[in-house]
C-alpha cells in the first residue's frame, strides 16, 4: 500500500465544497452562538431568579450531554414532536444552541470580571442598563471574554465534523466518501486532519491579533 | 427654614437577619456640608448608598429636594416603588463618589466625564467633550484629558471621579470615603477639591474618616454607631468638650492609630 495524498486532492472542487458548508455551518454556529449566548448571559444576570434557574438547567444540559447525540435526537427525535429539519438546517440549528450554551457561560464570566463599582458608577449617573451594558459591560469585558471565544471557536470547528453523522455534506463527509471511493481511507483522514489544522492556526493568530490590538488600544494615549 | 436638600424619615435597612440602620431620622441642609461619621460597620457608608439609592431602603423614607426616592406612601400608607424613569430623575439630583474612585479603564479622562452627557443627556459630542473639559478644568486636570485611568495617580483619578460626576450638575454631592483608598500625601488634593466645591456653596454629604476635614469643612456633623444615628449637630458642638464619651473613645482609638505617639 502506498500513502498518496493526491489521489484525494484530485477531487478538489468536492473538497472545495465540503469546506464551504463547513466554514458556512462554523461561522454562522458561532455569530449565532454569540449574539444568543449573550442574550441568555444577560437574561440570567438580570432577568431574576426563575429565569436564571431555567436558563441554567438548559446551559447544563447542553453542556452535560455529547454533542453527537443532541444532533442525533434534533435529527431523528425532531420528527416526533414535527420537527422536520434537512441535514444543514438540522446541523446549523444544533451547532448554534450548542454554541450559545457555551459562549453563554463565557459572558456569565464576562460579566461577573466587571467590578459592580463600574456599573454603580454608570447608575448613578443615570445611565439605563443597556447603556451601561453597551457602553460599560461589553467594553470592559471584551479583553477578558476574548481569549476563551477563540478558544471555543476552534473547539465548534472540530464538533462540526460530528454532523456527518446525519449526512450534512460538510468536509468530513465529503472527504471521507472520497476516501471510500478511491479506497484511500488514511489518506482522506490526513487531508482532513490538515485542512482542520490549518483553520485553527490561523483562528488562533487571528484571535492573538485582536487581542494585541484591543489591550493596546484600552491602554495607550489617546 | 427652608426644605431640607435630604430628609430622611425612620430609616431601616437590613442584609438579610442583620439589621445595618435602625431608625435613622436626619435632615442634610441645603448648601452645606454634612459629615458622617463613626467607627467601621456603624453603617454610615450603606447610609450614603441608601441616599444614592443604590441599597434600597428596607422601610422608611427619603426625600430629595422634597421629592420621594425609590419609593413612596400610597393613601393606605403602605409603601410602593415609583416608576424608573421617576426614581432616575429624582436621583439625577445627586452625584456620587466613590471610595474606588470607579472610573472606566476603557475611556480616557475626558471620556469619563463626557460619557452620561453624551448617553443620559444627549448632548452633541463636541459640546459634551468642551463641558467635559471644562469640568476637568476645574478640578486641575484639563493637562491629562486624554489619560486613561491606569495611567492616572490615586488622587488624579478621584479628581475626574468628582469631575465626572459634576459634569450632570448634581444638586448634591455624595462622597463615600473619597480618600480612603489614597496614599496619605494624595489625600490633600481631593480635599482641596472638596473645599472649593463648598466654599462654592454646593450642598454636599461625605462618609469620611478625615476627622480633621469633618472638624474644619464640616457644618453638620453626624455620628452613628451600629447602625444608629447617636447625634447631629454642628462642629463646634460636637468636637467641643465634654464630648459624648462614644465619640471620645472613637477618637481614642482614631489617634491610636500612629498620631497619637507624635502627640
Amino acid at each position: 500500500m502506498i500513502f498518496d495524498p493526491t489521489v484525494i486532492l484530485d477531487k478538489l472542487p468536492e473538497i472545495g465544497s465540503g469546506l464551504l458548508v463547513t466554514l458556512v455551518l462554523w461561522i454562522v454556529g458561532i455569530v449565532g452562538g454569540v449574539v444568543a449566548g449573550f442574550v441568555v448571559a444577560s437574561a440570567r444576570r438580570f432577568g431574576g431568579m426563575a429565569i436564571n434557574g431555567v436558563l441554567g438547567l438548559v446551559v447544563e444540559v447542553l453542556r452535560g450531554t455529547p454533542f453527537l447525540i443532541q444532533v442525533f435526537l434534533l435529527y431523528y427525535g425532531g420528527p416526533f414532536v414535527g420537527l422536520m429539519l434537512d441535514p444543514i438546517p438540522c446541523g446549523l440549528i444544533g451547532l448554534t444552541v450548542y454554541a450559545a450554551a457555551y459562549y453563554s457561560e463565557v459572558f456569565r464570566a464576562g460579566f461577573a470580571a466587571v467590578p459592580p463599582g463600574h456599573v454603580e458608577a454608570a447608575e448613578c449617573l443615570g445611565m439605563t442598563r443597556l447603556q451601561t451594558i453597551r457602553r460599560i459591560q461589553i467594553p470592559e469585558m471584551a479583553l477578558i471574554v476574548l481569549p476563551p471565544s477563540v478558544n471555543l471557536a476552534v473547539i465548534l470547528l472540530k464538533e462540526s465534523a460530528v454532523l456527518s453523522v446525519i449526512t450534512v455534506p460538510e468536509l468530513t463527509t465529503v472527504v471521507s466518501a472520497i476516501g471510500s471511493q478511491q479506497y484511500a481511507f488514511l489518506e482522506a483522514i490526513f487531508v482532513l486532519a490538515v485542512t482542520y489544522w490549518v483553520i485553527v492556526e490561523a483562528t488562533d493568530r487571528l484571535g492573538r491579533l485582536a487581542e494585541r490590538r484591543l489591550s493596546r488600544l484600552r491602554f495607550s494615549k489617546a | 427654614m427652608s426644605l431640607p436638600a435630604i430628609a430622611i424619615h425612620s430609616l431601616v435597612k437590613r442584609f438579610g437577619e442583620t439589621t445595618v440602620l435602625q431608625d435613622i431620622d436626619l435632615e442634610i441642609p441645603e448648601g452645606k456640608v454634612s459629615c458622617l461619621i463613626g467607627p467601621s460597620g456603624s453603617g454610615k457608608s450603606t447610609l450614603l448608598r441608601c441616599l444614592a439609592f443604590l441599597e434600597e431602603p428596607t422601610s422608611g423614607m427619603i426625600t430629595i429636594k422634597g421629592e420621594a426616592l425609590g419609593f413612596f406612601e400610597n393613601a393606605g400608607g403602605k409603601r410602593e416603588r415609583l416608576p424608573p424613569a421617576q426614581i432616575r430623575t429624582v436621583r439625577s439630583k445627586t452625584g456620587m463618589v466613590f471610595q474606588q474612585f470607579n472610573l472606566w479603564p476603557h475611556m480616557t479622562a475626558l471620556g469619563n466625564v463626557a460619557e452620561a452627557l453624551k448617553t443620559v443627556r444627549k448632548v452633541p459630542k463636541a459640546e459634551a467633550e468642551a463641558r467635559a473639559m471644562a469640568q476637568l478644568k476645574k478640578v486641575g486636570l484639563e493637562n491629562r484629558a486624554g489619560h486613561y485611568p491606569s495611567q492616572l495617580s490615586g488622587g488624579q483619578q478621584q479628581r475626574v471621579a468628582i469631575a465626572r460626576a459634576l459634569a450632570l450638575e448634581p444638586k448634591i454631592m455624595l462622597f463615600d470615603e473619597p480618600t480612603s483608598a489614597l496614599d496619605p500625601e494624595l489625600t490633600g488634593e481631593v480635599l482641596n477639591v472638596m473645599r472649593d466645591l463648598a466654599a462654592e456653596g454646593m450642598t454636599m454629604v461625605v462618609v469620611t474618616h478625615e476627622i480633621g476635614f469633618a472638624a474644619t469643612v464640616g457644618q453638620q456633623i453626624s455620628f452613628l454607631d451600629h447602625g444608629r444615628l447617636l447625634f447631629s449637630g454642628p462642629p463646634t458642638e460636637i468636637f467641643a468638650k465634654p464630648r459624648h464619651p462614644r465619640l471620645d473613645q472613637f477618637l481614642d482609638t482614631y489617634l491610636d492609630r500612629g498620631a497619637s505617639m507624635l502627640a
